[in-house]
């Protein structure tokens, strides 16, 4: 390794770090879902925070050959067991070579990179909706709320109720949790407004955060905006350094009064709900 | 112990490893420490702000990448205000990657970023000219010597000039350069590309065309370091594809005196460190006492190039 993990990194301490990682477990949870488990060394799992992400070099295997790295948010970290999770939906070429790794095999990743979750000192009730892989970018924060001491709801929202992933965990973080899917017809944007609009006045909504859907952010700017509660927001992009050099990730965010582009990888992938511009 | 070191018209390096300008800045800084290597080379910017390209800005085709970027860039005042003073904290050499959209705006540009911390400037004259239509200045030998004597006129530091390999006259551009009054020449820039999405059959890229990079352009571009090496009197970097010591060790036989690394970069944040560590590790295990010994040693025999190419076109 020619990054050792005490090695300054010059004038600056190194924040991220390239690893070759012996995976625990690489298991299905469901057809179209799997849970990636790596073995990861604690100073680098101390440095995680809720909604920062990894750029993972996907195997040439399974007769792929992905090229790019691929930036996967973070679905757990912890140091105390040394484990350092992936949720991720198999797609394209990175994702299925992904799917091939077994228990032992080695996988290289960077970071953590990114801008994480903020939970600010007065937000005591917060509110997650997300939906399909979106809930992967959110399991961390239910970590951190609980940590802190907050309230949190869960509303999570699929296709089906074998895609409602992290139920139990966010139960088991003492989450209360609102399951809607298509399936069941309890998705449409109309039911989840009226969720929100419930819990609005409960009193248990001092602020959002999602990830994943184009349609539930739009939704939560305009509650926000009519109740004043501000958000954060996880995006993507197509990435290829993750660390801000070749500009390639960017987006465009109201910010100040203007529209600008900000990258992903680097101001991102939270941004304020505010600023952000639906797709 | 293996020397390392190279010159560059004057300026001496510790190393012939620097990043290729647009793949590195610093929050690189946050990975290794950035004064292990030979040079450092900022992204190009403008005199102006600029937005850049549409997204997708990036796309993987087989083993390489395409990108369009567009140059975005924040203007000669944050540039020097940032970038030059975060960079004067190391003893590594300074190369500031410039561009402009017309002879004037770039020969302008040139002169202000001459300043204290700053030791050669990279003129990127492979960006389009708007003046002649959107061509790349050094396309042509005739624009190449122009915007090369203004920007010679402009600033006292070593010009390294960024050739493009979206051209057919390469020894005749790289003769201009130097006749403009380039000190070096970087060779080469990305080559223009496409792909397309065969489901949707859009252009996968948001400019519709980019520039190819990684290991794909690097027969192209290290043919073009030869005919460079060959054609013209000023130190030739080599750039392209490069992502090991052996793809360093290819380009300085073929006649460069150092090199850069770009896009290996994205794939291995680390790659430069890597290759450096391979390169001396070889070189002592070849028994070669300095890295400068390579420097155009390829061994070519009676073939003359001119007609080699040729043969090739026809």
């Amino acid at each position: 390794m020619l990054q050792t993990p005490n090695a300054t990194a010059g004038r600056v301490a190194p924040t991220a770090f390239d690893l070759d990682l012996r995976v625990k477990s690489n298991t299905a949870v469901n057809g179209e879902y799997r849970m990636m488990v790596l073995d990861a060394p604690a100073h680098v799992l101390e440095q995680c925070q809720a909604g920062q992400f990894f750029n993972i070099l996907c195997p040439q295997a399974g007769g792929e050959t992905p090229y790019l790295r691929r930036p996967m948010s973070i679905y757990g970290f912890y140091p105390e067991k040394n484990e350092l999770h992936f949720l991720y939906k198999v797609g394209g070429a990175g994702t299925r070579a992904m799917a091939t790794l077994g228990e032992n095999d080695s996988l290289t990743v960077f970071g953590p990179l990114g801008t994480p979750f903020t939970i600010e000192d007065d937000w005591t009730d917060l509110v997650l909706v997300a939906r399909g892989v979106g809930l992967a970018t959110l399991a961390p924060l239910a970590l951190e709320a609980k940590r802190l001491g907050r309230r949190l709801t869960a509303v999570c929202s699929a296709r089906h109720p074998d895609y409602l992933m992290s139920i139990d965990l966010f139960e088991g973080l003492g989450a209360t949790v609102v399951a809607l899917t298509d399936a069941e017809g309890t998705s449409a944007p109309d039911n989840l407004e009226k969720v929100l609009e419930g819990l609005i006045a409960e009193g248990r909504a001092d602020a959002f955060y999602t990830c994943g859907s184009n349609r539930i952010l739009r939704l939560l700017q305009k509650l926000g905006e009519a109740h004043g509660i501000p958000g954060q927001v996880a995006l993507e992009q197509q990435m290829a350094c993750g660390i801000g050099m070749c500009q390639c990730c960017v987006r465009k965010f109201n910010r100040d009064g203007k529209v600008v582009n900000l990258r992903v990888c680097r101001e991102g992938p939270v941004f304020d709900m505010a600023e952000a511009i639906a797709w | 112990m293996v020397d390392l070191s190279v010159d560059i018209a004057g300026l001496k390096l510790k190393n012939p490893i620097m990043p290729a300008s647009g793949t590195f800045s610093e929050e690189l800084a946050e990975v290794f420490d950035l004064e292990r290597l030979g040079a450092h080379v900022t992204k190009t910017i403008t005199r102006d702000w600029r937005d850049g390209n549409p997204t997708p800005r990036v796309c993987e085709v087989n083993g390489s990448m395409l990108n369009s970027i567009g140059i975005p860039s924040k203007g000669v005042g944050a540039f020097l205000e940032k970038v030059v003073p975060f960079f004067q904290r190391y003893e590594t050499p300074l190369v500031v990657s410039i561009s402009g959209n017309t002879a004037d705006e770039f020969a302008a540009l040139c002169a202000e970023v001459s300043v204290a911390g700053v030791d050669a400037i990279e003129v990127n004259i492979s960006c389009p000219n708007i003046e002649e239509d959107g061509k790349a200045f050094a396309i042509r030998p005739s624009s190449t010597f122009e915007i090369m004597q203004r920007l010679r006129a402009a600033s006292p530091l070593p010009l390294w000039a960024k050739l493009t390999p979206n051209t057919g006259e390469v020894p005749d551009v790289a003769r201009a350069a130097e006749e403009g009054g380039a000190d070096a020449l970087v060779v080469s820039n990305t080559i223009l590309s496409m792909a397309i999405d065969i489901h949707t059959r859009q252009p996968r890229l948001g400019n519709l065309m980019g520039g190819l990079s990684g290991p794909a352009l690097k027969p192209i571009a290290l043919r073009m370091a030869y005919q460079c090496a060959r054609a013209a009197n000023i130190p030739v970097i080599g750039c392209g594809g490069i992502s090991t010591a052996e793809d360093v060790i290819e380009y300085l036989i073929a006649g460069a005196t150092a090199v850069q690394v770009g896009t290996a970069t994205f794939i291995h944040p680390t790659a430069m460190l890597t290759i450096l560590h391979d390169l001396e590790a070889w070189l002592a295990a070849q028994g070669i006492a300095s890295v400068s010994e390579l420097i155009g040693s390829v061994v070519d025999g009676e073939q003359d190039i001119r007609t080699s190419a040729i043969a090739v076109a026809q």
